[in-house]
Protein backbone atom coordinates (compact mmCIF):
# COMPACT_ATOMS: atom_id res chain seq x y z
CA UNK A 1 0.00 0.00 0.00
CA UNK A 2 1.24 3.50 -0.75
CA UNK A 3 -0.06 7.04 -0.75
CA UNK A 4 -1.05 7.31 2.89
CA UNK A 5 -2.07 10.91 3.60
CA UNK A 6 -3.79 12.83 6.36
CA UNK A 7 -7.00 12.38 4.34
CA UNK A 8 -7.41 8.94 5.91
CA UNK A 9 -8.52 10.80 9.02
CA UNK A 10 -11.18 12.81 7.21
CA UNK A 11 -14.64 12.43 8.64
CA UNK A 12 -18.14 13.60 7.88
CA UNK A 13 -18.54 16.22 10.62
CA UNK A 14 -22.33 16.43 10.39
CA UNK A 15 -22.81 12.67 10.48
CA UNK A 16 -20.23 12.23 13.23
CA UNK A 17 -21.88 14.93 15.33
CA UNK A 18 -25.30 13.36 14.83
CA UNK A 19 -24.04 9.94 15.94
CA UNK A 20 -22.25 11.25 19.02
CA UNK A 21 -25.20 13.42 20.05
CA UNK A 22 -27.61 10.48 19.71
CA UNK A 23 -25.30 8.21 21.73
CA UNK A 24 -24.79 10.87 24.39
CA UNK A 25 -28.56 11.22 24.87
CA UNK A 26 -28.98 7.46 25.21
CA UNK A 27 -26.02 6.95 27.52
CA UNK A 28 -26.81 9.86 29.81
CA UNK A 29 -30.58 9.38 30.03
CA UNK A 30 -30.92 5.59 29.82
CA UNK A 31 -27.68 4.12 31.18
CA UNK A 32 -26.61 6.83 33.60
CA UNK A 33 -30.12 8.22 34.33
CA UNK A 34 -28.90 11.78 34.51
CA UNK A 35 -30.40 14.99 33.10
CA UNK A 36 -27.45 16.81 31.60
CA UNK A 37 -23.68 17.09 31.63
CA UNK A 38 -20.89 18.78 33.54
CA UNK A 39 -17.67 19.46 31.65
CA UNK A 40 -14.33 20.70 32.89
CA UNK A 41 -13.44 23.53 30.52
CA UNK A 42 -9.73 24.14 29.90
CA UNK A 43 -9.82 26.53 26.97
CA UNK A 44 -8.45 23.75 24.77
CA UNK A 45 -9.86 22.04 21.73
CA UNK A 46 -11.06 18.83 23.40
CA UNK A 47 -13.15 20.36 26.17
CA UNK A 48 -14.56 22.92 23.74
CA UNK A 49 -15.72 20.22 21.32
CA UNK A 50 -17.12 18.13 24.18
CA UNK A 51 -18.96 21.21 25.42
CA UNK A 52 -20.43 21.85 21.97
CA UNK A 53 -21.54 18.22 21.59
CA UNK A 54 -23.18 18.18 25.02
CA UNK A 55 -24.94 21.48 24.30
CA UNK A 56 -26.38 19.92 21.14
CA UNK A 57 -27.34 16.73 22.94
CA UNK A 58 -29.03 18.18 26.00
CA UNK A 59 -29.54 21.88 25.21
CA UNK A 60 -27.12 24.47 26.59
CA UNK A 61 -29.27 25.01 29.69
CA UNK A 62 -28.64 21.39 30.73
CA UNK A 63 -24.88 21.69 30.50
CA UNK A 64 -22.54 23.25 33.03
CA UNK A 65 -18.97 24.28 32.23
CA UNK A 66 -16.60 24.18 35.19
CA UNK A 67 -13.61 26.49 34.88
CA UNK A 68 -11.05 25.57 37.54
CA UNK A 69 -7.91 27.66 37.17
CA UNK A 70 -5.01 27.58 39.63
CA UNK A 71 -1.89 29.63 40.09
CA UNK A 72 0.11 27.81 37.38
CA UNK A 73 -2.62 28.13 34.74
CA UNK A 74 -1.61 29.96 31.58
CA UNK A 75 -2.52 33.61 31.20
CA UNK A 76 -4.87 32.86 28.29
CA UNK A 77 -6.64 29.90 29.91
CA UNK A 78 -9.50 31.86 31.49
CA UNK A 79 -10.16 33.99 28.42
CA UNK A 80 -10.28 30.98 26.09
CA UNK A 81 -12.38 28.95 28.52
CA UNK A 82 -14.94 31.77 28.67
CA UNK A 83 -14.87 32.00 24.88
CA UNK A 84 -15.74 28.29 24.70
CA UNK A 85 -18.74 28.38 27.04
CA UNK A 86 -19.96 31.66 25.56
CA UNK A 87 -19.79 30.28 22.02
CA UNK A 88 -22.29 27.57 22.93
CA UNK A 89 -24.29 29.63 25.45
CA UNK A 90 -23.45 27.14 28.17
CA UNK A 91 -23.74 28.31 31.80
CA UNK A 92 -20.50 28.13 33.75
CA UNK A 93 -18.97 28.43 37.19
CA UNK A 94 -15.45 29.53 38.03
CA UNK A 95 -13.90 27.46 40.81
CA UNK A 96 -10.38 28.65 41.53
CA UNK A 97 -8.70 25.60 43.04
CA UNK A 98 -5.50 27.26 44.30
CA UNK A 99 -6.67 27.36 47.97
CA UNK A 100 -7.52 23.63 47.88
CA UNK A 101 -4.16 22.84 46.30
CA UNK A 102 -2.41 24.92 48.94
CA UNK A 103 -4.34 23.14 51.70
CA UNK A 104 -3.22 19.71 50.48
CA UNK A 105 0.33 21.08 50.01
CA UNK A 106 0.37 20.36 46.28
CA UNK A 107 2.85 23.10 45.43
CA UNK A 108 4.88 22.58 48.61
CA UNK A 109 5.28 18.82 48.08
CA UNK A 110 6.23 19.37 44.45
CA UNK A 111 8.75 22.07 45.32
CA UNK A 112 10.33 19.94 48.06
CA UNK A 113 11.11 17.32 45.42
CA UNK A 114 12.45 19.98 43.04
CA UNK A 115 14.72 21.44 45.72
CA UNK A 116 16.49 18.09 46.09
CA UNK A 117 17.96 18.85 42.66
CA UNK A 118 17.89 22.64 42.70
CA UNK A 119 18.25 23.91 46.29
CA UNK A 120 17.79 27.53 45.17
CA UNK A 121 14.32 26.79 43.75
CA UNK A 122 11.80 29.05 45.47
CA UNK A 123 8.96 31.42 44.63
CA UNK A 124 9.68 33.33 41.46
CA UNK A 125 11.25 30.26 39.83
CA UNK A 126 9.32 28.28 37.25
CA UNK A 127 9.44 24.62 36.23
CA UNK A 128 8.27 21.94 33.88
CA UNK A 129 9.14 18.29 33.25
CA UNK A 130 10.08 17.06 29.78
CA UNK A 131 10.86 13.88 27.84
CA UNK A 132 13.61 13.34 25.26
CA UNK A 133 12.71 13.34 21.56
CA UNK A 134 11.59 10.05 20.08
CA UNK A 135 12.80 11.03 16.60
CA UNK A 136 16.43 10.20 15.87
CA UNK A 137 16.89 8.85 19.36
CA UNK A 138 16.62 5.44 21.05
CA UNK A 139 17.04 6.91 24.52
CA UNK A 140 14.61 5.70 27.16
CA UNK A 141 11.80 8.13 27.76
CA UNK A 142 12.64 9.26 31.27
CA UNK A 143 11.54 12.61 32.64
CA UNK A 144 13.88 15.53 33.16
CA UNK A 145 13.22 18.64 35.18
CA UNK A 146 13.61 22.07 33.60
CA UNK A 147 13.70 25.06 35.96
CA UNK A 148 14.00 28.74 35.16
CA UNK A 149 15.34 31.29 37.63
CA UNK A 150 13.68 34.71 38.04
CA UNK A 151 16.48 36.06 35.82
CA UNK A 152 15.36 33.71 33.03
CA UNK A 153 18.26 31.23 33.24
CA UNK A 154 17.21 27.63 32.56
CA UNK A 155 18.74 24.42 33.94
CA UNK A 156 17.87 20.85 33.00
CA UNK A 157 18.34 17.87 35.34
CA UNK A 158 17.52 14.19 35.03
CA UNK A 159 15.16 13.15 37.80
CA UNK A 160 15.62 10.14 40.02
CA UNK A 161 12.72 7.69 40.18
CA UNK A 162 11.68 9.07 43.59
CA UNK A 163 11.84 12.70 42.47
CA UNK A 164 9.96 11.95 39.25
CA UNK A 165 7.20 10.12 41.12
CA UNK A 166 7.02 12.81 43.82
CA UNK A 167 6.64 15.68 41.34
CA UNK A 168 4.03 13.90 39.24
CA UNK A 169 2.13 12.68 42.32
CA UNK A 170 1.95 16.20 43.75
CA UNK A 171 0.94 17.68 40.42
CA UNK A 172 -1.82 15.09 40.01
CA UNK A 173 -3.65 16.86 42.83
CA UNK A 174 -4.64 19.41 40.19
CA UNK A 175 -6.52 17.02 37.92
CA UNK A 176 -8.05 15.18 40.86
CA UNK A 177 -9.22 18.37 42.54
CA UNK A 178 -10.84 19.54 39.32
CA UNK A 179 -12.65 16.22 39.02
CA UNK A 180 -13.87 16.44 42.60
CA UNK A 181 -15.38 19.86 41.84
CA UNK A 182 -16.95 18.58 38.62
CA UNK A 183 -18.61 15.73 40.50
CA UNK A 184 -19.85 18.12 43.17
CA UNK A 185 -21.76 20.04 40.51
CA UNK A 186 -22.85 16.86 38.75
CA UNK A 187 -24.26 15.49 42.01
CA UNK A 188 -26.17 18.66 42.90
CA UNK A 189 -27.63 19.01 39.39
CA UNK A 190 -28.19 15.29 38.75
CA UNK A 191 -25.94 15.55 35.70
CA UNK A 192 -23.29 13.20 34.34
CA UNK A 193 -19.64 14.19 34.06
CA UNK A 194 -18.45 14.23 30.46
CA UNK A 195 -14.73 13.55 30.08
CA UNK A 196 -12.73 15.17 27.34
CA UNK A 197 -9.97 12.77 26.21
CA UNK A 198 -9.38 12.34 22.50
CA UNK A 199 -8.15 9.06 21.05
CA UNK A 200 -4.44 9.88 21.39
CA UNK A 201 -4.89 10.64 25.08
CA UNK A 202 -7.16 7.68 25.76
CA UNK A 203 -5.07 5.16 23.81
CA UNK A 204 -1.72 6.33 25.10
CA UNK A 205 -2.82 6.85 28.69
CA UNK A 206 -2.27 10.58 28.83
CA UNK A 207 -4.52 11.20 31.80
CA UNK A 208 -4.52 11.02 35.58
CA UNK A 209 -6.39 8.09 37.05
CA UNK A 210 -9.32 9.43 39.10
CA UNK A 211 -8.39 12.85 37.74
CA UNK A 212 -9.05 13.89 34.16
CA UNK A 213 -9.36 10.17 33.38
CA UNK A 214 -12.52 9.93 35.48
CA UNK A 215 -15.86 10.56 33.81
CA UNK A 216 -19.26 8.97 33.26
CA UNK A 217 -19.04 9.31 29.50
CA UNK A 218 -16.19 10.19 27.10
CA UNK A 219 -17.80 11.47 23.90
CA UNK A 220 -14.66 11.98 21.77
CA UNK A 221 -12.36 9.21 23.04
CA UNK A 222 -12.68 7.39 19.70
CA UNK A 223 -11.60 10.42 17.63
CA UNK A 224 -8.04 11.12 16.55
CA UNK A 225 -6.92 14.61 17.50
CA UNK A 226 -6.99 15.74 13.85
CA UNK A 227 -10.61 14.63 13.73
CA UNK A 228 -11.39 16.63 16.86
CA UNK A 229 -10.06 19.70 15.03
CA UNK A 230 -12.28 18.93 12.02
CA UNK A 231 -15.27 18.60 14.30
CA UNK A 232 -14.32 21.81 16.12
CA UNK A 233 -14.50 23.80 12.91
CA UNK A 234 -17.87 22.32 12.02
CA UNK A 235 -19.29 22.93 15.49
CA UNK A 236 -18.12 26.54 15.58
CA UNK A 237 -15.42 26.37 18.23
CA UNK A 238 -13.84 29.86 18.27
CA UNK A 239 -10.83 30.18 16.02
CA UNK A 240 -8.51 31.33 18.81
CA UNK A 241 -9.12 28.02 20.58
CA UNK A 242 -8.55 26.04 17.39
CA UNK A 243 -5.26 27.88 16.86
CA UNK A 244 -3.94 27.28 20.40
CA UNK A 245 -1.14 24.71 20.61
CA UNK A 246 -2.05 21.70 22.77
CA UNK A 247 -0.73 22.43 26.25
CA UNK A 248 -0.73 20.59 29.56
CA UNK A 249 -1.37 23.89 31.39
CA UNK A 250 -0.10 22.15 34.52
CA UNK A 251 3.41 23.51 35.18
CA UNK A 252 4.52 27.09 35.65
CA UNK A 253 6.76 27.08 32.55
CA UNK A 254 4.88 26.78 29.27
CA UNK A 255 4.81 23.10 28.40
CA UNK A 256 3.46 21.52 25.26
CA UNK A 257 1.78 18.11 25.37
CA UNK A 258 4.47 17.12 22.90
CA UNK A 259 7.40 17.69 25.24
CA UNK A 260 5.67 16.25 28.30
CA UNK A 261 4.18 13.11 26.83
CA UNK A 262 3.66 12.60 23.11
CA UNK A 263 7.09 13.67 21.77
CA UNK A 264 5.61 14.40 18.34
CA UNK A 265 3.17 16.92 16.86
CA UNK A 266 -0.36 15.52 17.02
CA UNK A 267 -0.74 15.46 13.23
CA UNK A 268 2.27 13.14 12.97
CA UNK A 269 1.31 10.95 15.88
CA UNK A 270 -2.28 10.64 14.62
CA UNK A 271 -1.08 9.24 11.32
CA UNK A 272 1.44 6.91 12.97
CA UNK A 273 -1.21 5.64 15.39
CA UNK A 274 -3.70 5.16 12.57
CA UNK A 275 -1.14 3.23 10.54
CA UNK A 276 -0.08 1.13 13.50
CA UNK A 277 -3.72 0.36 14.35
CA UNK A 278 -4.33 -0.75 10.77
CA UNK A 279 -1.20 -2.86 10.51
CA UNK A 280 0.44 -0.63 7.91
CA UNK A 281 4.23 -0.96 7.74
CA UNK A 282 6.59 1.88 8.61
CA UNK A 283 7.57 2.25 4.92
CA UNK A 284 4.02 3.35 4.08
CA UNK A 285 3.91 5.96 6.82
CA UNK A 286 7.39 7.43 6.52
CA UNK A 287 6.72 9.67 3.52
CA UNK A 288 3.39 10.86 4.82
CA UNK A 289 4.85 12.06 8.11
CA UNK A 290 8.24 13.06 6.70
CA UNK A 291 10.17 10.78 9.03
CA UNK A 292 12.66 8.04 8.24
CA UNK A 293 11.49 4.44 8.35
CA UNK A 294 13.70 3.91 11.40
CA UNK A 295 12.02 6.81 13.18
CA UNK A 296 8.53 5.56 12.34
CA UNK A 297 9.52 2.19 13.80
CA UNK A 298 10.69 4.05 16.93
CA UNK A 299 7.29 5.76 17.12
CA UNK A 300 5.49 2.41 16.75
CA UNK A 301 7.58 0.99 19.60
CA UNK A 302 6.85 4.04 21.72
CA UNK A 303 3.11 3.65 21.09
CA UNK A 304 3.28 0.05 22.31
CA UNK A 305 5.44 1.00 25.28
CA UNK A 306 3.00 3.70 26.37
CA UNK A 307 0.12 1.25 26.08
CA UNK A 308 1.98 -1.24 28.28
CA UNK A 309 2.93 1.38 30.84
CA UNK A 310 -0.51 2.97 31.16
CA UNK A 311 -2.70 -0.12 30.80
CA UNK A 312 -3.50 -0.17 34.50
CA UNK A 313 -4.90 3.36 34.31
CA UNK A 314 -7.86 1.90 32.41
CA UNK A 315 -8.56 -0.85 34.93
CA UNK A 316 -11.38 -0.54 37.42
CA UNK A 317 -10.80 -1.88 40.93
CA UNK A 318 -9.88 -5.56 40.85
CA UNK A 319 -11.77 -7.93 43.13
CA UNK A 320 -10.13 -10.92 44.72
CA UNK A 321 -13.33 -12.90 44.19
CA UNK A 322 -16.29 -11.98 41.98
CA UNK A 323 -19.46 -10.53 43.45
CA UNK A 324 -21.83 -12.18 41.04
CA UNK A 325 -24.91 -10.28 42.13
CA UNK A 326 -23.41 -7.10 40.67
CA UNK A 327 -23.71 -7.71 36.96
CA UNK A 328 -22.65 -4.83 34.73
CA UNK A 329 -22.48 -6.80 31.50
CA UNK A 330 -25.74 -5.26 30.25
CA UNK A 331 -24.41 -1.72 30.66
CA UNK B 1 27.21 -9.42 39.30
CA UNK B 2 24.47 -11.11 37.27
CA UNK B 3 23.15 -12.66 40.48
CA UNK B 4 23.06 -9.22 42.11
CA UNK B 5 21.13 -7.77 39.16
CA UNK B 6 18.66 -10.64 39.33
CA UNK B 7 18.29 -10.17 43.08
CA UNK B 8 17.66 -6.44 42.64
CA UNK B 9 15.03 -7.06 39.97
CA UNK B 10 13.37 -9.78 42.05
CA UNK B 11 13.17 -7.59 45.14
CA UNK B 12 12.34 -4.31 43.53
CA UNK B 13 9.86 -5.43 40.88
CA UNK B 14 8.12 -8.23 42.80
CA UNK B 15 9.35 -10.92 40.44
CA UNK B 16 9.74 -13.56 43.11
CA UNK B 17 10.92 -16.88 41.65
CA UNK B 18 10.44 -15.59 38.10
CA UNK B 19 13.69 -13.63 38.33
CA UNK B 20 15.74 -16.83 38.36
CA UNK B 21 14.14 -18.19 35.21
CA UNK B 22 14.31 -14.92 33.30
CA UNK B 23 16.49 -15.21 30.22
CA UNK B 24 19.55 -12.98 30.28
CA UNK B 25 18.67 -11.67 26.84
CA UNK B 26 14.95 -11.03 27.47
CA UNK B 27 13.83 -7.43 27.09
CA UNK B 28 12.86 -6.22 30.55
CA UNK B 29 10.75 -3.46 29.00
CA UNK B 30 8.88 -5.62 26.51
CA UNK B 31 8.28 -8.23 29.19
CA UNK B 32 6.55 -5.50 31.18
CA UNK B 33 8.99 -5.84 34.08
CA UNK B 34 10.27 -2.28 33.97
CA UNK B 35 8.85 0.92 32.54
CA UNK B 36 10.33 4.41 32.38
CA UNK B 37 10.18 4.76 36.16
CA UNK B 38 11.72 1.32 36.47
CA UNK B 39 14.59 2.42 34.23
CA UNK B 40 15.25 5.30 36.62
CA UNK B 41 15.19 2.87 39.56
CA UNK B 42 17.68 0.58 37.81
CA UNK B 43 19.96 3.51 37.04
CA UNK B 44 19.79 4.77 40.63
CA UNK B 45 20.67 1.34 41.95
CA UNK B 46 23.55 0.82 39.49
CA UNK B 47 25.01 4.22 40.37
CA UNK B 48 24.79 3.50 44.10
CA UNK B 49 25.83 -0.14 44.02
CA UNK B 50 28.71 0.10 41.55
CA UNK B 51 29.87 3.70 41.96
CA UNK B 52 29.32 4.58 38.33
CA UNK B 53 27.64 7.59 36.72
CA UNK B 54 25.16 6.88 33.96
CA UNK B 55 24.92 9.76 31.49
CA UNK B 56 21.69 10.62 29.68
CA UNK B 57 23.33 9.55 26.42
CA UNK B 58 23.82 6.07 27.90
CA UNK B 59 20.13 5.50 28.66
CA UNK B 60 19.85 3.14 25.72
CA UNK B 61 18.45 -0.36 25.16
CA UNK B 62 21.92 -1.66 24.29
CA UNK B 63 22.98 -0.80 27.85
CA UNK B 64 19.89 -1.49 29.93
CA UNK B 65 17.33 -3.56 28.02
CA UNK B 66 18.22 -6.98 29.44
CA UNK B 67 20.14 -8.53 32.33
CA UNK B 68 23.02 -9.40 30.00
CA UNK B 69 23.15 -5.86 28.63
CA UNK B 70 23.14 -4.37 32.12
CA UNK B 71 25.99 -6.64 33.26
CA UNK B 72 28.10 -5.86 30.18
CA UNK B 73 27.38 -2.14 30.51
CA UNK B 74 28.46 -1.97 34.15
CA UNK B 75 31.58 -4.02 33.46
CA UNK B 76 32.53 -1.64 30.63
CA UNK B 77 31.90 1.39 32.84
CA UNK B 78 33.97 0.01 35.70
CA UNK B 79 36.81 -0.95 33.40
CA UNK B 80 36.93 2.51 31.82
Amino acid sequence: MSGLTARVLDLDPAGTTERIVAELRTIVSKTLRRRGAVIGISGGIDSSVTCALCARAFGPERVLGVLAPESDSGVETMRLSLAAVDAFEVPHVVETITPILEAVRCYERRDEAVRELVPAFTSGWKLKVVLPDVVGNDQYRVLSLVVESPEGRQQRHRLTAEQSLAIVAATNFKQRTRKMIEYYHADRLNYAVAGTPNRLEYDQGFFVKNGDGAADVKPIAHLYKSQVYLLAEYLGVPEEIRLRSPTTDTYSLPQSQEEFFFSLPYETLDLCLFAHNHGLPAEVVADAVQLSIVDVERVFRDIEQKRRTTRTLHLSSRLVEPVEEIDLSGD
Amino acid sequence: MEAEVRRFLATNFFLGDDAGSLSGTASLVEAGIIDSTGILEVIGWLEDAYGIHVADSELLPENLESIDNIVRFVERKRAA
